[in-house]
């Protein structure tokens, strides 16, 4: 069946819209595959706008291994504006792939990242656009299979209605075996059918299919049980674990888009997965254990992704970069390797300790040295033992400290508000905080242009971590706090100018909260708030709470639960969970006593350090840690 | 605060003719100057950097075509810090750029003899007097252009109203247009004389004044004179920028000035829809379009 591109119906339209440029494709390094000659036809989404999503890692790489592949081939979609949303709409235009602009109900999969919940009703637009149908089960042999995967993916009951599928993990691997499965599946006359292939997806474990599975609750709303409802099903759907990043040096070759993105640079995950414990962190909990890259593997990957991308920055991507067992070697020969070529390397996520100042000094050699960044999380020390974020206040100004005296001006301190057991004082803590970082920059340097910026966040208890259990705090006490924070700060005459704030309001958080721990019921939420608009939830200019609390209580109206049930109510212990058979790995039992330490303020150690704690992950999950060093290092390259 | 050695200094500048064609003219400036930047990177053009904590290479560009708009002759400046092939640098720089963002002509500036002033900035952009301009009007009949074109250049003074960085403005149009001709459809006439197809091409040249006048500009005049609303959105491409010739009113190529050696580094054009360039209106056309340039009506 021949695809023809909807380009010639779209351009004449595209100076209607803002930005018109997101939407033609012809990035460096994309590319477009005979659709004939492919056996499986992939349209990978990013639920966000172009400028978010063209960027992402998951979806490059993946974009990239699927289309290595003989007869595979993998496009791109992303969520068009309302602006392009209208005109499509108006002309009968269908969701297209930026690639070939060939309409994504033609592919075999549509396969979505989703890096957070807010990404939701973005898909529902997607779907309505294709002409797919939104409910799964409504869906005929002829559409394509909706594959859910990435962080929130981990817990896809709110979707479950929408989705065929959904998968945890890594997906390198996994998305190369469900395409075998579709290729034979195809290969034999698609035998039995939809339900046929996913059968076949879910039988072989790694593949969670929704409605293989029914839940029933109980008359007080709590989930009875969750329980597969026909045989060849697991009663289990594991996580899936890549154990050698080294066989796996994606993205090799980097999309280069003409569009402006928000993350302008080429990007190495330097290792996966983070031990440090941090009791709020879904990525930390859910990526177990941590893997590395080695040294020789990022030094190739960096060497051909920018003569590849010809972008100026490097960013060294992990949960905790600094945590790397050769970051020093890393740092310190990329540097060499590259001074004197305008080429800047960039190092997130890094931890509060002196270590992280060499680090930043190395990556700023001979360029730019605005501010440093660090994540303290809680204001007191009481807060931090509780969410097990190890940073002594000392530390911080001992850091900071060598940081001003290094010649950086800026610091910027992220903090969460709304934490497990938190008072008033905890967030009230983070004034002293900064005060003390601004007292020493000007001790240090004997100089008044010391800046610190506080960023602050709300936190949304997640699944699969410790804090599954808790009760999220509500939008009105997270907002209380942070204007006493804010009112503190502006009174402070011989401080307070120096220190920035930046957070947001409360609201958007309760409503993460529901989609974060939410169940099958919530979906209805999800249709509704769609219905009524519901577009960008994660944009602040798009997000409407009163549109959420409308859909909340007209689609729960029936059920014994509401918003509040989902989000600021503490869990017991043998609640079943809507998650409970998705398996991270954790075990249930460590998570339930690491969220008891976490109430009692008891740290527990990263176990690449010190002995295993038995959070489950490596003997559940057959992995193991994979670290350096390897004590190897880089050579500098032959100038060009 | 990190100091490092002075940057290496500008041994060669190159002006750089390029086109952006068919989907790529949905660009804006800021993105092609990043995709110029990488490009440079990747083709291992040796590119100047300013001084300072955030060096930027140095290029620079004169006047740029609007997002939307396509464009046979964009200029830019590189400085180079060893001197290179142009011709090297026109092919490494094209084949690093995406399709549609295409290199044209690459000519070192003419250096002045020893002793004389080195030419100033800003002076090659004193060159680009005015530009030539093809509009393509879908669903509107040639006679209709016609109409309107006699009826604007009957005009003594032509004001439309727009929105400028300075705020709503009113200006005139009829002075900087030094040439308007209208046109069927060329390369698909029988989709032109078809009644439920017409379009209409105009041609013109236009001063660059200030405030600028735009090809939106003068569509909006031709509105005010004559009625004439295109139903869909103008497909607009900029053909040539330059001197303007007082005798023929056309425009000479900018890049003339600079050239020491007459052999030329220019892209031989695959096909050559815009021959008709070699009309009255524009007799110094070097603007040789791609198959990209959308010249027929669809």
């Amino acid at each position: 069946m021949p695809v023809e591109s909807i380009f010639p119906r779209l351009e004449p339209l595209l100076p209607r819209v803002q930005k018109p440029i997101q939407y033609v494709g012809g990035e460096l390094n994309s590319q477009v595959k005979d659709w004939d000659a492919a056996r499986v036809r992939w349209a990978l989404m990013y639920p966000d706008a172009y400028e978010v999503g063209l960027p992402n890692q998951g979806v490059q790489i993946l974009y990239e291994i699927l289309n290595e592949r003989e007869g595979v081939l993998a496009e791109r979609t992303y969520s068009v504006w309302p602006d392009l949303e209208d005109v499509m709409r108006e002309h009968g235009i269908p969701q297209f792939t930026v690639d070939a602009h060939r309409p994504v109900a033609a592919f075999d999969v549509l396969g979505l990242s989703f890096s957070t919940e807010l990404g939701y009703t973005n898909m529902l637009t997607a779907l309505d656009l294709a002409g797919i149908p939104l409910v799964a089960a409504d869906r005929g042999e002829e559409h394509p299979i909706v594959l859910a995967g990435g962080h929130a993916a981990f817990n896809p009951e709110p979707i479950a209605d929408f989705l065929d599928a959904a998968v945890l993990g890594d997906g390198e691997e996994i998305a190369l075996a469900i395409t075998e499965v579709i290729a034979e599946w195809k290969d034999e006359g698609r035998p039995d059918g939809r339900d046929g292939l996913l059968l076949r997806l879910a039988a072989s474990g790694g593949v969670y299919v929704p409605k293989f599975y029914d839940v029933t609750y109980l008359p007080d709303g709590r989930i009875q049980r969750v329980a597969p409802n026909r045989p060849g099903v697991p009663w289990r759907v594991d996580k899936h674990t890549v154990m050698d990043l080294d066989a796996w040096p994606y993205p090799k070759r980097p999309l280069v888009p003409l569009a402006e993105t928000v993350h302008e640079r080429f990007s190495v995950e330097i290792f996966r997965g983070c031990t440090r414990g941090c009791r709020f962190c879904q990525a930390g909990m859910i990526t177990r254990p941590v893997r590395e890259r080695s040294i020789t593997t990022i030094g190739a990957m960096v060497d051909q992704g920018l003569k590849e991308s010809g972008f100026q920055e490097v960013g060294l991507l992990s949960l905790s970069s600094a945590d790397h067992s050769e970051i020093g070697e890393v740092a310190k020969d990329l540097a060499d390797r590259y001074e004197g070529t305008n080429t800047s390397l960039s190092l997130p996520s890094t931890r509060v300790d002196a270590f992280n100042i060499t680090l930043a000094n190395e990556f700023s050699r001979g360029g730019r040295r605005s501010g440093l960044t660090f994540a303290p999380e809680g204001g007191s020390e009481r807060m931090r033992k509780v969410i097990n974020k190890m940073v002594g206040e000392d530390d911080l100004i001992r850091t900071v400290t060598t940081a001003y005296e290094n010649g950086w001006r800026q610091v910027k301190l992220y903090f969460m508000c709304g934490l497990p057991t938190e008072e008033d004082e905890d967030v009230l803590a983070i004034a002293g905080m900064a005060r003390r970082v601004i007292q020493a920059g000007r001790e240090a340097t004997g100089r008044r242009d010391i800046r610190c910026t506080v960023s602050i966040g709300g936190f949304v208890p997640k699944p699969h971590t410790p804090f599954q259990w808790a009760a999220q705090c509500d939008h009105e006490t997270v907002d209380r706090r942070l204007r006493a924070l804010k009112d503190v700060l502006r009174s402070d005459k011989e401080y307070g100018r120096a220190i920035g704030l930046r957070y947001h309001d409360g609201q958007p958080s309760v409503i993460e909260g529901l989609l974060s721990r939410g169940d099958r019921r919530v979906g209805k939420v999800v249709r509704a708030a769609w219905e009524d608009g519901a577009r960008f939830d994660g944009w602040t200019e798009h997000f409407s709470y009163e549109r959420w609390t409308a859909a909340a209580g007209a689609a729960l109206a029936g059920e014994p639960v509401d918003l509040d049930w989902y989000t600021v109510r503490e869990r017991d212990e043998v609640e079943v969970l809507p998650w409970d058979h998705l398996d991270a790995g954790l075990d249930r039992e460590w998570l339930w006593q690491d969220w008891q330490e976490a109430v009692d303020g008891t740290e527990v150690e990263d176990c690449r350090w010190t002995p295993c704690y038995d959070c489950g992950v490596c003997p559940t999950m057959g992995t193991e840690i994979q670290i350096g060093p390897t004590g190897k290092r880089l050579l500098p390259l032959s100038v060009v | 605060m990190p100091e490092g050695p002075a940057p290496a200094p500008v041994t060669q500048r190159l002006r750089v003719r390029y086109a952006k064609r068919g989907r790529l003219r949905f660009t804006s400036h800021r993105d092609i100057s990043r995709a110029v930047e990488r490009a440079v990177r990747r083709a291992g053009i040796p590119v100047a950097f300013s001084a300072g904590f955030t060096p930027h290479p140095k290029i620079s560009y004169a006047g740029a075509a609007a997002t939307g708009v396509a464009s046979e002759a964009e200029y830019l400046e590189i400085g180079l810090i060893e001197a290179r092939d142009p011709a090297r640098v026109r092919s490494d720089l094209d084949a690093a750029l995406p399709a549609g963002l295409d290199i044209v002509d690459v000519v070192p500036v003419r250096q002045g003899r020893e002793g004389d002033a080195p030419v100033k900035p800003g002076a090659f952009a004193d060159r680009l007097e005015a530009s030539e301009w093809r509009i393509r009007l879908d669903g509107v009949a040639e006679r209709d252009a016609a109409a309107a074109v006699a009826a604007f250049l009957g005009a003594g003074a032509i004001e439309v109203e727009r929105l400028t960085k300075k705020g709503r403005r009113r200006f005139d149009v009829r002075a900087a247009v030094s040439a308007l001709q209208a046109e069927p459809g060329e390369l698909d006439r029988r989709a032109a004389e078809a009644a439920d197809a017409p379009c209409a091409i105009l041609r013109m040249v236009v001063r660059h004044t200030t405030p600028a006048v735009r090809p939106d500009d003068i569509l909006t005049g031709l509105r005010q004179v004559a009625d004439l609303a295109p139903p869909s959105p103008p497909l607009v491409t900029r053909l040539a920028q330059g001197p303007l010739d007082a005798d023929t009113g056309g425009l000479t190529d900018p890049l003339d000035p600079d050239r020491a050696h007459p052999g030329r580094v220019t892209e031989q054009p695959p096909g050559d829809d815009a021959g008709a360039a070699g009309g009255p209106v524009l007799p110094q056309s070097s603007g040789a379009a791609s198959a990209d340039v959308v010249s027929a009506c669809s």
